[in-house]
């Protein structure tokens, strides 16, 4: 089987008495979807700065897989190495779409701007492939050149998610990405997350503290409390029959997820 | 029975559940199981309502753990350890070795009945096209009208939804078949088509494991019944 995308191993971060991170290992392989459910405060946002190297752990390391099979620890590579993962092999869907906007620029402008920082130069191009990546998240074209700010909220998080995947990332973090919606457009913005990762087959590690969605999106589950990863294993097994004390709880405070 | 002919087979499997919530409540439900079936045979798990027959099923699924004991399996010529396979290996497991049709559709949201029956032939690497024919195939045979197969069957009767599950765990001929009351909520006419399938599935080599409340269904498509007893009985 093929190597992890991501890998990471003896985790530790502290903030103050807080144990942010106790000792987490996880890893994630091409294609794959994990998701890192838990409650509020148990080092879940914590856990992905930390991967996609946005900040330093106390101790442990994460090594990053490149497409050519080299890995690379992701707290040693330097900023540049680490701002062009970013903008190629990585992408970051944050809760508020305003962190992963550019709320000054157009919505063609904002898909269009990650494919130039890729490369891409012919103009005619850029636009239609925006055109068509609007169409994919359900965006009316016709809205190419508004500003994301006369956007309602699930518009601009489907905006982001364009944005994001646009240049075909390898792996996608993803922190809450339906929080702050209502639930009709949660919903509809999962499925929509549903279809375009598998369409793309692109691995995704999404923070959410909403069950339903991760038994939707996810095929294998961390759950995490007080810093520690107290459960794993596929999605289905972990909450059909959730072992520890804690994911029992989780479980059971979810109506049929 | 040699093992080596097995599809599938177990060893000891003993499975309590403990509810935390219940201040540590353990409910044994099943000890010892010792369970075997070969490719081309289907055997019916007995036993009263509650004996753990579901239980046992979805342990074989890998969605229930084990708790003692070991499931092994034959998985692209090699006898596997489901016990033993991680997430990323029991999801490879049954993406080509194993389908289960369990006693109710769980729907996706906007997703229509013919792409949830090809989802699993695509997933396999099967072209897209060929995938939506077969799926088409299936469920015409199983009498959903084509006017319904665009649609998410989230507002489709009981009895549809467990067709359109059923074409979509039948669909890509897995060797190894878990049914779990396949034709509850079917009428005459869709319980013979399942009888059909069935047949076929094992004419082409597959091993079934079913749990069938309709005693008629069942004497016409199992080989022989594996009994589940309440634990205490079986002591
Ligand atoms: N920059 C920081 N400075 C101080 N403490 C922090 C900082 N970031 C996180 N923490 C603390 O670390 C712990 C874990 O926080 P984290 O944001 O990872 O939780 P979370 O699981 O994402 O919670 P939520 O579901 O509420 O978003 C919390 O107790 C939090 O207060
Ligand atoms: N996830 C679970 N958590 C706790 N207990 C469970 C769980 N699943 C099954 N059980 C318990 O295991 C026992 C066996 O249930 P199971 O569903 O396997 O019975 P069954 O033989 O399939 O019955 P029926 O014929 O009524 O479908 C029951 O006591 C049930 O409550
Ligand atoms: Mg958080
Ligand atoms: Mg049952």
């Amino acid at each position: 089987m093929s190597a992890p995308l991501l890998e990471a191993k003896g985790l530790n971060l502290a903030f103050g008495a807080v144990r942010a991170l106790d000792d987490v290992a996880i890893d994630i392989h091409p294609g794959e979807v994990v998701a890192i459910v838990g409650e509020s405060g148990s080092g879940k946002s914590s856990l992905l700065r930390v991967l996609a190297g946005q900040m330093r752990p106390d101790a442990g390391t994460v090594l990053y897989r490149d497409p050519a099979g080299t890995a690379h620890p992701v707290h040693g590579m330097g900023e540049a190495a680490l701002r062009r993962l970013m903008r190629t092999d990585w992408g970051f869907v944050h809760q508020n779409a305003r962190d992963g906007l550019r709320m000054g620029v157009s919505a063609g402008g904002n898909v269009g701007e990650r494919l130039m920082a890729i490369g891409a130069r012919h103009y005619g191009g850029i636009r239609e492939e925006a055109t068509e990546w609007l169409k994919r998240v359900e965006i009316d074209p016709a809205r190419i050149d508004h500003l994301p700010r006369t956007f309602s909220g699930g518009m601009q998080q489907r905006l982001q998610i364009a944005r994001t995947l646009v240049t075909r990332p390898r792996l996608v973090f993803m922190d809450e990405p339906t929080g702050g919606l209502d639930v009709s457009v949660q919903a509809r913005l999962l499925d929509l997350i549903r279809a375009l990762v598998a369409d793309l087959g692109i691995a995704v590690l999404l923070v959410t503290h909403d069950i339903a969605a991760a038994r939707l999106l996810a095929h294998r589950i961390l759950v995490m409390r007080r810093g520690q990863v107290v459960e794993h294993g596929l999605t289905d097994r972990v909450l059909d029959d959730p072992q520890h004390p804690y994911t029992q709880l989780l479980v059971a405070s979810v109506l049929a997820a | 029975m040699s093992i080596s002919e097995s599809a599938l087979w177990t060893e000891g499997l003993g499975k309590s559940f403990r509810l935390h919530l219940q201040g540590g409540l353990r409910i044994p439900v099943l000890a010892d199981v010792d369970l075997a079936v070969k490719p081309g045979e289907c055997v019916a798990l007995s036993g009263p309502s509650g004996a753990g027959k579901s239980t046992l099923m979805r342990c074989l699924y890998g969605n229930y753990g084990a708790e003692q004991g070991r499931i092994w399996l034959r998985h692209q010529g090699a006898p596997v350890e489901l016990t033993a396979a991680d997430a990323r290996a029991t999801r490879e497991i049954r993406r080509h070795t194993l389908g289960y049709v369990s006693q109710f559709l769980r729907v996706i949201p906007r997703v229509g009945a013919l792409d949830i029956v090809a989802e699993p032939l695509i997933a396999r690497g099967a072209a897209p096209d060929a995938a939506r024919a077969r799926a088409r195939e299936l469920l015409l045979r199983l009498n959903l009208p084509e006017r319904l197969h665009h649609l998410p069957p989230a507002t489709f009767s009981g009895g549809e939804q467990q067709r359109v599950n059923l074409a979509r765990g039948f669909a890509p001929g897995y060797p190894l078949l878990l049914l779990d009351e396949p034709t509850a909520s079917l009428d005459a006419a869709n319980r013979a088509v399942v009888i059909g399938l069935i047949g076929e599935a094992k004419q082409a080599g597959a091993a079934l494991i079913g749990i069938f409340h309709d005693v008629e269904v069942r004497d016409q498509v199992a080989d022989r019944l594996f009994e589940v007893l309440p634990i205490q009985d079986a002591a």
